[in-house]
């Protein structure tokens, strides 16, 4: 079988966002960009799925050459080949997505993870609309997933609960924290990564579905008052809480 | 012909839920200033409170009904939504961006070759366009962006549009729909409740504990005073990680986002993806010894001191309010 899993390239979730001058991006000073951590687990249960049923796992990723450097992460953590499906665009999640979904086709996978999320843009859509794109079932924000000849069984997160959800090959799953452990690329994992050739291919360019207009910070809130140091400012704050707040 | 908007209504155990007013509330409002009128549907076996759907929106119901559909099936919602929508030639669809939500929603889009906004926390009109604004970087900034395409989708944040009720209530005007065949080739079988406990994503009041806590054994003066408060519990990440609380009560980037009326975070250091969950809270409390602790850079009001003393005096302040 043939697994594919993709994977976004993003700021580290540390980093301390500042607009850039063109009102429309983050400057890129200083930041560190790392595997969106929901896609670490999508590559896990990608090699796990891999290491019981036998098959090839290739990693995709869409972007500039930057992401490279989040596909070789990938292969050091076991992936067997990498495609990079490079643009020097930003491109919108519609965009992103028929660029995945032709690429799955042609590779042949009938089985895709991705993450439930990019922690950039933090769209939550790509996985759902890859697997529209392509006529796929698919089952997002998975905490385990299961399959049995054709059959795919997961449960994914909702509400105060879970929903055992049951579907079938070709299927895409996104991951949600709790999925799996992602494991660490061993040295000779990351020897063997920095060997294998990634292929590329570059992403027509298409007029955008989702205009970016413009990125600008949250209005920053005043600062809040330490009504005082133990528990003789309780009845303050209670006071505050149902009169000036009205919350309680 | 008329212009129209579709809200896409969620029901669980029968029951339209509250984030499906405030989709109506939006609704209702770009119905009358863009001169438009709005369809609503809901998919279920039976719906109990079909008609609270007027008191938020003047709209025509439509509800799909057969037994196999209480539980929800992305398949067969999409399918059933999709068709609708055509034939009504709707322009704007707007949905709940809850765990329904979310998933439903881009199938949607694809179905009906519509552009999708997903998360919006504000839809403002400029001359007849619709800009939409949405949190990214888990809030650390907000993108404002609009679409290109003929028909137009957009997901609303939970908790963050106000559900108004209508001076008058509207005509009720429901037509129910007996679904033949649906598709369940993708369905859920089944749901596990999480027994009694009210989920972080829906509260309306949220306590949270951190590491400060010092041990799961103390979080009962946290569940003390959520019960007080008919609050949900949450957690910071460590306190998750190392085994005291569940995942899906954690809050923050890796977390749930939440946007309460009300965070009272206990022990909490507030990293910067602990704020990216709940910086957009109405109000926000801290109760953190260290006075420098970054959660006071987001609390509207603080208490610089030990949860242990405090939070018992709190409990018992807050059960002599309400009495
Ligand atoms: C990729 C990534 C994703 C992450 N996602 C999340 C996320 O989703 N959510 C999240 O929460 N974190 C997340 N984190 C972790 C985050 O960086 C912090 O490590 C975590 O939030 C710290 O939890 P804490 O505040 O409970 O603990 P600490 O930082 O250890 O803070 C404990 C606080 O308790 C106070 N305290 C101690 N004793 C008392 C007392 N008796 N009374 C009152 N106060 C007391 C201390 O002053 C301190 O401020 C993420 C990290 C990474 C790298
Ligand atoms: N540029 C990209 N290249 C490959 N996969 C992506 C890209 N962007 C998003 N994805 C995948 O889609 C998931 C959801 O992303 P999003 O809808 O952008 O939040 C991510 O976790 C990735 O698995």
């Amino acid at each position: 079988m043939k697994i594919a899993v993709c994977v976004s390239h993003v700021p580290d979730t540390a980093t301390r966002v500042k607009i850039a001058g063109d009102q429309k991006s983050i400057d890129p000073t200083g930041v560190s960009f790392v595997l969106n951590p929901y896609d670490e687990f999508a590559v896990e249960e990608a090699l796990k799925t891999k290491e019981k049923f036998g098959g090839d796992v290739i990693v995709i990723s869409v972007g500039g050459d930057q992401v490279k450097e989040t596909i070789r992460k990938s292969l050091a953590m076991g992936v067997d080949e990498g495609v990079h499906l490079k643009t020097g665009e930003v491109l919108d999640s519609f965009a992103i997505a028929q660029a995945l979904a032709d690429e799955i086709k042609s590779l042949g996978c009938e089985l895709v993870f991705m993450g439930k999320q990019s922690v950039d843009y933090d769209n939550g859509i790509v996985g759902q609309l890859t697997a529209e794109m392509l006529g796929y079932n698919s089952i997002s924000v998975c905490v385990t997933f299961q399959l049995e000849g054709t059959t795919v069984t997961a449960e994914r997160e909702i509400e105060g609960g879970k929903e055992i959800v049951e579907t079938s090959l070709p299927c895409v799953i996104t991951a949600q924290k709790g999925l799996n452990d992602p494991r660490y690329a061993s040295l000779k994992g990351i020897m063997t990564a920095k060997k294998k050739v990634i292929q590329e291919k570059p992403v027509g360019s298409k007029p955008a579905l989702v205009e970016n207009l413009q990125l600008k910070m949250p209005v920053a809130k005043n600062p809040g008052r330490i009504l005082g140091t133990d528990s003789s400012a309780v009845p303050e704050l209670v006071k505050l809480l149902h009169e000036e707040a009205k919350v309680i | 012909m008329e212009k129209k908007i579709l809200a896409i209504l969620e029901q669980r155990d029968g029951k339209i839920k509250k984030s499906s007013f405030e989709t109506l509330s939006v609704a209702q409002h770009f119905a009358s200033s863009l001169e438009m009128t709005v369809d609503a549907v809901v998919i279920g076996e039976k719906i109990e409170n079909a008609s609270d759907v007027f008191s938020y929106c003047n709209c025509n119901l439509v509800h799909f009904t057969h037994t196999d559909l209480q539980l929800y099936s992305s398949s067969a919602y999409k399918k059933i939504v999709v068709e609708y929508a055509s034939q009504q030639g709707s322009e704007f669809i707007l949905i709940s961006n809850t765990s329904l939500g979310k998933d439903l929603a881009p199938r949607i889009a694809i179905g009906l070759n519509a552009g999708l906004v997903s998360d919006c926390t504000a839809l403002n009109l400029n001359e007849k366009e619709i800009i939409a604004t949405r949190p990214v970087y888990a809030g650390k900034a907000l993108h404002e962006v609009k679409l290109n395409s003929q028909v137009k989708m957009y997901s609303l944040r939970p908790n963050v549009f106000k559900a108004v009720q209508l001076e008058n209530k509207a005509e009720e005007k429901i037509s129910t729909v007996a679904v033949e065949n649906p598709d369940l080739s993708n369905r859920v079988k089944e749901i596990k409740r999480s027994e009694g406990k009210l989920d972080v994503a829906e509260a309306d009041i949220i306590v949270s504990g951190g590491r400060g806590v010092k041990g799961p054994e103390h979080f009962v003066l946290i569940e003390k005073l959520a019960e007080q408060l008919g609050a949900a519990v949450g957690a910071s990440r460590a306190v998750v990680d190392a085994g005291w609380r569940p995942h899906e009560d954690q809050v923050g980037q890796t977390g749930k986002t939440v946007s309460p009326s009300l965070y009272i975070a206990c022990g909490i250091s507030g990293a910067i993806q602990h704020l990216a969950g709940m910086s957009s809270s109405k109000y926000i409390v801290a109760i953190n010894k260290d006075k420098d602790a970054p959660i006071f850079t987001v609390a509207d009001y603080g208490i610089a001191g030990d949860l242990f003393e405090i939070l018992p005096v709190l409990t018992e302040e807050i059960k002599k309010l309400k009495s």
